[in-house]
């Protein structure tokens, strides 16, 4: 399995351009932090290089991911979904008895979806979640016995499992498509979606910065500017249709592509900031520093996957 | 053997960590060779495990926690677990209460604080959790009176404050299974007994202490 990521010389490309990229922004990111100024710059020149730090560790787990193909991908995928969970249950509040659903949820629901994946099981795989989990999760709080906020709870918990298990599970879930004369290519389409969507975070980040006036919703994000999104949907969708020639659509199929995942992933930002909001998270991802952040880092990714598949599927798999 | 340490229970440890993601954080005091009494909250089978791989390992072999002989006793591994691996301190609880004459209370009392005393000897740190039940993790329990009793008889050891957060989402009382969320292990600054002090007063004072340490408003 190994060889073949070595053979594929569009996807060492594709990853050494974002080993230059990084490579890059870490000199800059090291650059600003030694001629920063005032408060609020250095606060950004850290926000910045943390998630530079962020990027560096993805990459490495991606490069191990593509190394160990179908199985290490999966593997890896579904620890990032643990600890995105894991990260997601200790933040919301749950009462004593959404015990053993949270139990099935760590240790049944979500390995049983990746395995699902494994075996490309795709009609279970695409309903263990939206049907049975959903019928589950509220049963089994409702046996635990204990109705106070009963609704409130089964709906957290379901979207915990929804977003950190389901929607990020469909990511890997593009290693198991056939498209005709891609075959044993989709390790790309993977890269290609990861990197669409992070740099539309990046460059929506850097338009703010740059020419962001009208907050969209300033309760909820106070840095989200409309001039911002729209520059950084539109040059991460640029950059996308710049990258057709390592996926299976022309410049023009992929500028769609990527423009839907860009919009998708700015709803799942705004979304998970939505709900860190809610539950004044934000104090306590300092709090829980050194675990904090896989949450932040993969919501827009969680919300772009399923489409991104199925859209994939739609069109390309016969 | 790593230095009088169980392997056993550093394997239990490091589960233990693993499993909770333990955060620990030392906010009025370092970790130190000194003689010490951790007194914490209690929500969980895990308190004194995570409190315990929290140390740094040559402390750990110097700490032994006091556990509830009743409990711990009930059944072969158990007695097992907190005797031969943990080198547990097993102490009547309820004695006091179950006495029926003052002077009944005073010895049985007297007992426990003398063999607390003992354990602690000349090297030994316990760990201690002064509610002496596991709570639901809301607020942190009335505290017994031992540990006023201890701290009178041995006033050269340090009482240094914990606060165990999150362990009763883990593993609450009454489930086996524990649920893998994040939390966070703080110990504050050391107290002692004032000169004069009453012991409901200072008992309260502990029990401010350990609660003041709370990271996270209550759920």
């Amino acid at each position: 399995m190994m060889p073949q990521a070595f053979h594929d010389a569009k996807l060492l490309w594709l990853f050494g351009g974002v080993l230059f990229l990084l490579y890059v922004a870490t000199l800059i990111g090291r650059w600003a932090k030694q001629r920063r100024k005032g408060e609020a710059s250095r606060a950004t020149v850290e926000n910045v290089n943390a998630r530079i730090r962020a990027w560096w560790k993805m990459c490495a787990i991606f490069a191990a991911a593509i190394l160990l193909g179908r199985i290490g991908s999966l593997v890896l995928f579904g620890l990032i979904s643990f600890l995105a969970l894991r990260e997601y249950m200790t933040l919301v509040p749950t009462r004593r008895g959404d015990h053993r659903t949270l139990f099935w949820s760590f240790f049944v629901i979500m390995p049983l979806q990746y395995c699902l994946i494994g075996l490309q099981w795709y009609v279970f795989f695409t309903i263990l979640v939206p049907s049975l989990v959903f019928v589950f999760v509220p049963t089994s709080i409702a046996i635990a016995g204990d109705t106070a906020s009963f609704l409130e709870r089964a709906a957290k918990i379901q979207s915990g499992i929804m977003v950190c298990a389901y929607c990020l599970s469909y990511a890997p879930a593009l290693l198991m498509l056939s498209i005709p004369g891609y075959e044993g290519r989709d390790a790309r389409l993977l890269l290609y979606l990861v990197i669409v969507d992070q740099m539309s975070g990046v460059l929506q980040f850097v338009w703010d910065k740059l020419i962001g006036k009208n907050k969209i919703a300033w309760r909820v994000s106070p840095h989200k500017t409309w001039e911002g999104s729209f520059g950084g949907v539109l040059s991460a969708t640029a950059l996308g249709t710049a990258l057709w020639w390592a996926t299976p659509f022309t410049p023009l199929q992929s500028a769609g592509m990527a423009f839907t995942i860009c919009v998708l992933g700015f709803c799942g930002s705004l979304v998970i900031c939505a709900i860190k909001r809610d539950i004044g998270i934000k104090d306590f991802g300092m709090v829980i520093e050194r675990h904090g952040g896989i949450l932040d880092r993969i919501d827009s990714l969680c919300f772009a996957a399923p489409i991104f598949f199925q859209l994939v599927r739609y069109y390309f798999v016969p | 053997m790593n230095g009088g340490v169980h392997p056993f229970a550093s394997l239990l440890a490091a589960v233990a960590r693993g499993i909770t993601g333990v955060q620990v954080q030392w906010a009025g005091c370092e970790p130190d060779e000194k003689q010490r009494i951790y007194f914490a909250n209690h929500t969980s089978h895990l308190d004194f495990v995570v409190l315990w791989s929290a140390l740094p390992s040559d402390l750990r072999a110097h700490t032994r926690p006091v556990a509830a002989q009743d409990y711990w006793e009930s059944s072969a591994v158990r007695r097992y677990v907190v005797t031969n691996v943990f080198n547990a301190v097993l102490v009547q609880r309820g004695a006091m209460a179950q006495a029926k004459t003052p002077e009944e209370a005073r010895f049985a009392a007297r007992a426990l604080i003398e063999q607390m005393a003992a354990a602690l000897g000349e090297q030994y740190s316990l760990i201690l959790f002064p509610e002496g039940t596991r709570g639901n993790g809301e607020k942190v329990g009335e505290f017994r009176a031992g540990l006023y009793y201890l701290a009178l008889r041995r006033p050269d050891v340090e009482l240094v404050p914990a606060y165990l957060e999150n362990m009763n989402r883990i593993l609450p009382k009454g489930e086996v299974l524990p649920v893998p969320m994040l939390s966070l292990l703080t110990f504050g600054k050391p107290i002692q007994v004032e000169q004069g002090e009453e012991k409901e007063a200072f008992l309260e004072r502990a029990r401010e202490a350990v609660g003041s340490l709370r990271r996270i408003g209550s759920a």
